[in-house]
């Protein structure tokens, strides 16, 4: 097993953190991971992204050209990492925000109204955690019990009494993906 | 954990007894890192941020006199500030450790990753004839493995040792095993350890002066002399570097670092169209490992030397090929990262018969 995946966003939308969660989810899984973010003033509200390897086999490049799965959630993202979606491989998009959808044949795109849900939950920042439950409903690399025991390594105790609403936005998100 | 992350939390279980450090990005974390996990009510560790960078190093310099095991860190431009101290602390002889977590330059540049600092590393950038342990992680695991490593180099050889990552390794999370606690060295283990450590003045020996001010040239020679049977002797038994897939291999990639792990991925896709491409990753920088690849430039038909700089360790790879076989560079600058398909690109592009 091998997923090369990349998350792109906006810098504030929890793109690094639910990238980081993941990682801790495949570690916990006794995956090899690699977690390689976009660093500097694309953290302060431009574009940020990470790449996140969860692998049985050690893992070479943390740097990388193609991708199993994208998960895109907004248009500069789209436009960015569209094409690098290996033909066969998934492109996960959230519509709040992209103007031109996407337009690959070859690979399966899944339309997650993540921000709307996140509304409902009255909770701006699951909104992260929304999107990490469609991708794992639609690519189950981890069971979420391990994405909960990374998301107890993840945050501090003190924000410990939030794992509840994490989780619960975990599941939205993974309701949110039709069969 | 974070590369950065790593070195801190490998240094406090190191026992080192002080760090000295003045914050840039992209290793800042190494000093929030210490900061956070407060050594010094533990281990009794000394965290210091100080002023600048020339502070820092300075601080280095007193500290590893005394004997103590003294680190500091920073990024490019820092460094350049610490070429001095480290001149000094070279000339004296002197066990410390200092990191280098690379971006781009030159002058104050991006904070994007770049190995642009090899010849700042392995040439000395401070005055003088003289040479530290330059030793290059890859992953996560060797950043904290290099800590104590990097120690035991410098307390065996009486030198300071560097760590030369980048960006890339040091910003990146990975799995990591860290090692062992152990506790700091008390003051007679490092007398024992250390007789020339400047550790106040006991009556019943004479005093250690410790100075690399030599005024009579003879003398100086005899110091200098003294130096390069060391930096001999470092060449003869430190020498590190891995080799992969060289078993069948027709052409030879050499890339250090983070570039060494996207050139592994770029010779893992082109094995799979039937490309016979090996790699080898000097580990350490200085001593530079020129028997290994003077051996395999018997053997391939040409290299590729791939890093992120305009070409400096190409220079080093050309010393040992001898001009047998043709080397060639693929570099980005300035804090430009190539994937690895780009690098395969540019292998194909300097070799069309490879396919």
């Amino acid at each position: 097993m091998k997923q090369e995946i990349i998350i792109a966003g906006f810098g504030g939308q929890g793109v690094l953190s639910m990238g980081k969660i993941l990682a801790y989810a495949g570690l916990m899984d006794d995956l090899e991971v690699t977690w390689m973010p976009s660093y500097g003033p694309e953290q302060r509200g431009g574009t940020a992204n990470v790449t996140v390897i969860l692998s049985n086999e050690p893992i070479s490049s943390p740097v990388l050209d193609s991708f199993d799965t994208a998960v895109i959630l907004n248009q500069q993202s789209l436009d960015k990492f569209e094409s690098k979606v290996k033909p066969g491989g998934m492109l996960i998009y959230d519509p709040y925000g992209i103007h031109h959808m996407p337009q690959r044949t070859d690979i399966s795109v899944h339309r997650i109204d993540a921000m709307e849900a996140t509304f409902d939950l009255k909770s701006s920042k699951a909104y992260n955690m929304v999107v990490l439950g469609a991708l794992l409903k639609l690519r189950p690399i981890v069971p979420v019990e391990s994405v909960m025991a990374g998301l107890k390594k993840v945050l501090p105790e003190r924000h410990h009494h939030l794992l509840d609403l994490n989780r619960e936005a975990i599941m939205r998100g993974m309701d949110l993906v039709k069969d | 954990m974070k590369g950065n992350e790593a070195i801190a939390h490998a240094a406090i279980r190191y026992g080192v007894d002080g760090y000295f450090g003045y914050p840039i990005t992209p290793q800042s974390e190494i000093l929030e890192t210490l900061e956070a996990e407060m050594p010094w009510e533990t281990t009794g560790m000394v965290v210091l941020q100080a002023e600048s960078e020339i502070s820092s190093i300075n601080m280095v310099y007193g500290g590893a006199a005394t004997g103590k095991a003294v680190m500091t860190s920073s990024s490019s431009p820092g460094i350049s500030l610490m070429q001095e101290g480290l001149s000094y602390i070279a000339a004296g002889e002197l066990p410390a450790l200092v990191v280098n977590v690379m971006r781009g330059g030159p002058g104050l540049g991006t904070i994007h990753p770049s190995q642009s600092d090899y010849f700042q590393a392995t040439k000395g950038g401070g005055h003088g004839d003289y040479h530290f342990i330059v030793l290059a992680p890859a992953t996560v695991q060797e950043m904290a493995d290099f800590v104590g490593l990097g120690f035991d180099l410098a307390f065996k050889y009486r030198t300071p040792a560097m760590i030369l990552a980048d960006g890339i390794v040091g910003q990146m999370m990975e799995k990591v095993v860290l090692p062992p606690f152990r506790p700091r060295r008390t003051d007679e283990e490092i007398a024992l350890q250390c007789p020339w450590a400047v550790t106040g003045h006991p009556a019943k020996r004479k005093p250690n002066v410790m100075t690399t001010l030599e005024l009579d040239s003879a003398k100086m020679e005899e110091n200098n002399e003294r130096y390069q049977r060391t930096y001999r002797l470092i060449e003869s038994n430190e020498v590190r570097f891995q080799g992969y897939h060289l078993d069948d291999a027709e052409y030879l990639m050499v890339a250090f670092g983070s570039m060494a792990r996207i050139c592994l991925k770029a010779i893992e896709d082109a094995r799979l169209a039937g490309m016979k491409i090996g790699l080898i990753r000097p580990i350490t920088l200085w001593p530079f490992p020129y028997e290994a690849i003077a051996e395999l430039s018997r053997k391939v038909k040409g290299m590729l030397v791939v890093e992120l700089n305009a070409g400096q360790m190409i220079e080093d790879v050309r010393i040992a090929t001898e001009g047998r076989v043709p080397v060639h560079h693929f570099g980005r600058m300035g804090g430009i990262v190539p994937d690895p398909g780009q690098v395969l690109d540019s292998f194909i592009s300097f070799f069309p018969h490879s396919k």
